[in-house]
């Protein structure tokens, strides 16, 4: 190859980057989760129903424009409810096919950002509310998605690799790199504290759970705090708290025992609400503060 | 203005109220109704029979012991070594009393095999036997074991499968047993964990199929390397390769796996022999681990083919698979058990409502409790109160250490990962004393029809927290009722004697193959009475690691008669045998005996 060709072909590469920087974010994180979707589904079948995923994107963009109009004085976030709702349908897991908790946990992801909201904006990501909230008080009848599509690396590498250019270009890398390495910093050392195989500490995070987790809840960026500097820290946060549980669920600590199947969700709905509402404090106190 | 804001903190209010009323309704809906919340009480109608553990009483003291594996695995072991509790049941010496043979599974602890002396108590002669050393280093452990008469000689011989060498003893005399297998080309090492009697070709002598867990190339006593398990929870194909052994007829088997093209290498943990789609060749339906169920339709005694069948889709982890018309439409139907953690992972067990002739496929008709069940393993179907409807007896439990400490999180860690971690497993967290899935209870349910099925196991008795494998059923002490024989695993066998309330009458078939196979494994019986229509089928080892009694037992309700029965035998032949005695065992014997 030439390399006036080469050159070509960056200029290229360069031209497509830069168009992807123009496209609305919010097509982008669309556009990814319908991949994970079309991929998981067309490949390893994991919805278990199609049922399921019309239930939750139904009532997810009902209860959207319905709210939106009742009480929200704003237009239907839509696009919102379509990633809740692609995300409730793949990461809730029902017991013996149960449907209800798909229509409730949709009411209740999108009702969530206008009932639990201070100062006018919602505190939890709406997804990962409903996952959290189901997880506490109704373990017998929803599991979250542990194991799936095949625990193949070929889908983990499509998935990171179209997940990092999209968080690179909605801007949010940081978040994820930030967790990423904070996750894999914390995993080492509990390797080191408890004796376990490296391995098996780092093996969650290369898990579909994970992918949802990093690419589509912890960026969200209508729930992480106003400035780059804070959404730093906090990410960190969350993989400290993260970490907590899991040395806590090393330990058998009976007391924390729910939420151990899905720590990094439970620790995000902790720590997320919490620097958002400080965050906000901040910013009324002294508004020239980014909220 | 004010009128708007106002109306704009109504409907916040509404709102807030209803969000707090969809949380509630959520916990109520997660506590589900009584019946499936409830620990077996049945919650209606006191169930007809009643089931009391008798072992100790009847003289079987049988406790398996799990095996001990190379310690390089020893980070998992308990997983690991978590099988290899067995039973199953032949009347060994032809005297019409059932006999029972269990498995164990460390080096140097016996099998046994329990003769019925038809008084009500049973005597261990494995050792005299000649089938009761089968543990020994170099050789492997026993698995499980199915009975057949594979050279029509009148007495049921056996096959142990085994992680290790699998081993065929030839029934000498009803009391002795020769080990045939170098002789019948069967001297083949492979970590299997089910195997079936079956006539595929239907030329009257069973053949065998024999299921491979782990590959067959590993020795896990002796591991070359740690990367034994499987690579993906939910699609692995990297498991032990089954194999299908044709019987020639002179003593010898050959190994027609990939002519046939039955060498699934998923996992299989059980697997059930039967007619399914109607066209009088008996299929093999496959319980996997790690991956779907999969469904061999036989063509013609040729070959098989996978069938997409409505199975392909879910990947779950099958570990028993029975079969059974478990709606008296006159079809077999198959029942699958699999896994239910709270939070952590539901994959139901799998009611597989045969709709095959229709549409081709299986429908999903588990629901509710029988879906949930918990780390469930054998299950069997079986009409408990001879009211003419099949109940459904599952055990739990997987590993029973300490109560305070469980293996969930830690395997949810490894679970989530690319294959290659979990495959090797040195990358799995050490589970030290911790219970997985431990101390569940059995299941008892009763049909009633549509409308379901009910939890009835408190009420009838059935209370144990063991770590059930295997479920046998059998009229152990010739009542007219079936008893519930339980393998557990590291810990002693159970025998539930059944108490029926009176009322019903029943009757039993024993058949005697003559063109077919001697042992009629593969005969199908459709009995009419009273306007219903029951099927059952004479199986050659089904459930997990279990086989039942040959004979057909087939509870009446209140039917005063049976209008007509109707056999079809392996060969291929169909018999009607109008008016059968009842409250009996009626033997039959194929008609048109080979000269």
């Amino acid at each position: 190859m030439t390399a006036v060709a080469l050159a070509a072909l960056r200029g290229r590469g360069r031209t497509l980057w830069a168009r992807l920087g123009e496209v609305d974010p919010r097509y982008l994180v669309s556009f990814l989760i319908t991949l994970i979707l079309v991929v998981g589904e067309a490949r390893y079948g994991i919805l278990g129903g199609y049922d399921r995923l019309v239930i939750s994107l139904g009532v997810c963009m009902a209860t959207e424009l319905a709210l939106a109009r009742l009480v929200g004085g704003r237009g239907a976030a839509l696009q919102s409810a379509y990633v809740t709702g692609i995300s409730l349908a793949l990461l809730l897991k029902p017991r013996a096919g149960l449907l209800w908790p798909f229509a409730l946990g949709a009411f209740l992801a999108i009702a969530s950002k206008y009932v639990l909201a201070y100062r006018g904006q919602h505190l939890w990501n709406p997804s990962n509310f409903a996952i959290s909230l189901f997880l506490l008080i109704a373990p017998g009848s929803v599991a979250i998605l542990s194991h799936q599509w095949g625990n193949h690396l070929a889908t983990n590498v499509v998935i990171w690799g179209f997940g990092l250019l999209i968080a690179s270009r909605v801007r949010v890398l940081h978040v994820t790199l930030t967790y990423v390495v904070c996750y894999l910093i914390l995993a080492a050392a509990r390797s080191a504290i408890g004796g376990t195989p490296l391995l098996a500490e780092l093996a969650p995070i290369t898990g579909p759970m994970y992918q949802l987790f990093i690419f589509f809840m912890i960026t969200d960026p209508k729930t992480t705090v106003g400035s780059r500097r804070g959404r730093i820290v906090v990410a960190a946060l969350v993989a400290v708290v993260e970490a907590a549980i899991r040395l806590a669920a090393d330990h058998h600590v009976a007391a924390l025992s729910a939420f151990y199947p899905a720590p990094p969700i439970l620790a995000l709905a902790i720590v997320g609400p919490l620097a958002k509402a400080i965050d906000l404090c901040a910013f009324f106190h002294n508004p020239r503060r980014s909220p | 203005m004010v009128h708007g804001v106002t109306s704009l903190g109504v409907r916040r209010l509404g709102l807030t109220t209803v969000f707090l009323g969809a949380v509630f309704l959520v916990v109520a809906l997660n506590r589900g109704r009584p019946e499936e919340r409830g620990a077996g009480g049945g919650g209606g109608a006191a169930p007809g029979f009643s089931l009391r553990d008798v072992a100790h009483d009847v003289g079987i003291d049988f406790v398996h012991h799990a095996p001990t594996l190379d310690p390089r695995i020893d980070n998992i072991a308990p997983l690991v070594a978590s099988l290899g509790a067995s039973v199953s049941v032949s009347d060994v010496n032809n005297d019409g009393w059932p006999d029972l043979y269990f498995t164990n599974s460390r080096f140097g602890f016996p099998n046994a095999l329990y003769l019925n002396r038809g008084d009500g108590t049973f005597v261990d002669v494995a050792r005299s036997a000649g089938v009761a050393d089968l543990n020994r280093p170099g050789e492997g452990v026993s698995m499980g074991a199915v009975w057949g008469d594979y050279d029509n000689d009148g007495l049921e011989d056996l096959l142990v499968y085994k992680w290790g060498y699998l081993q065929l003893f030839h029934n000498l005399d009803g009391l002795h047993f020769e080990d045939v297998t170098a002789a019948a080309g069967l001297r083949q090492w492979m970590n299997s964990n089910g195997a079936v009697w079956f006539d595929y070709d239907r030329d009257g002598l069973l053949d065998l199929y024999v299921t491979g867990y782990f590959r067959s190339d590993i020795d896990l006593w002796h591991l070359k390397t740690t990367r034994i398990m499987h690579n993906s929870f939910e699609f692995a194909t990297n498991g032990g390769k089954n194999r299908l052994f044709h019987n020639l007829g002179n003593g010898r088997f050959e190994d027609v796996t990939d002519q046939m093209g039955v060498g699934s290498t998923r996992w299989t943990l059980a697997v059930a022999a039967g007619d399914f789609n109607g066209d009088g060749w008996p299929d093999l339906f496959l319980a996997n681990d790690y991956g779907p169920e999969e469904l061999f339709v036989n063509d013609s005694g040729k070959r098989f083919v996978l069938t997409r069948a409505g199975l392909e889709s879910d990947s779950k982890s099958g570990m028993s698979a029975s079969i059974g018309d478990v709606l008296n439409r006159g079809r077999l139907d198959a029942f699958v058990t699999n896994i239910s953690e709270r939070a952590y992972l539901f994959q139901g067990n799998n009611l597989r409502l045969n709709f095959l002739p229709e549409l081709g496929r299986f429908e999903q008709g588990a629901e509710g409790a029988v879906a949930d069940a918990g780390w469930a393993w054998g299950a069997q179907l079986g009409d408990l109160d001879n009211d003419g409807r099949n109940e459904l007896f599952i055990v739990n439990g997987y590993v029973s250490g300490d109560r305070d400490r469980s293996y969930w999180y830690a395997m949810s860690k490894v679970a989530g990962a690319n294959g290659n971690v979990f495959e090797d497993a040195r990358n799995w967290p050490a589970i030290g004393t911790a219970s997985l899935s431990g101390y569940e209870r059995s299941r008892v349910f009763v049909s009633r029809g549509l409308a379901g099925w009910t939890d009835v196991a408190a009420a009838v008795g059935v209370t144990d927290e063991y770590d059930g494998r295997a479920v046998a059923l059998v009229d152990l002490f010739n009542r007219g009722v079936l008893d519930v024989v339980v393998a557990n695993q590291n810990q002693r066998a159970l025998i539930y004697k059944n108490t029926v309330a009176p009322g019903n009458h029943w009757v039993a078939f024993k058949l005697v193959g003559t063109r077919s196979n001697r042992s009629a494994i593969g005969a199908e019986v459709t009995l009419e009475a009273g306007g219903a229509r029951q099927l059952k089928i004479v199986d050659g080892g089904m459930g997990f690691a279990s086989q039942n009694d040959r004979r057909l037992h087939f509870g009446l309700g209140s039917a005063a008669r049976v209008d007509r029965v109707v056999i079809r035998w392996p060969s291929g032949a169909r018999q009607v045998v109008e008016h059968p005695a009842l409250d009996r065992l009626n033997v039959i014997t194929e008609p048109g005996a080979v000269p």
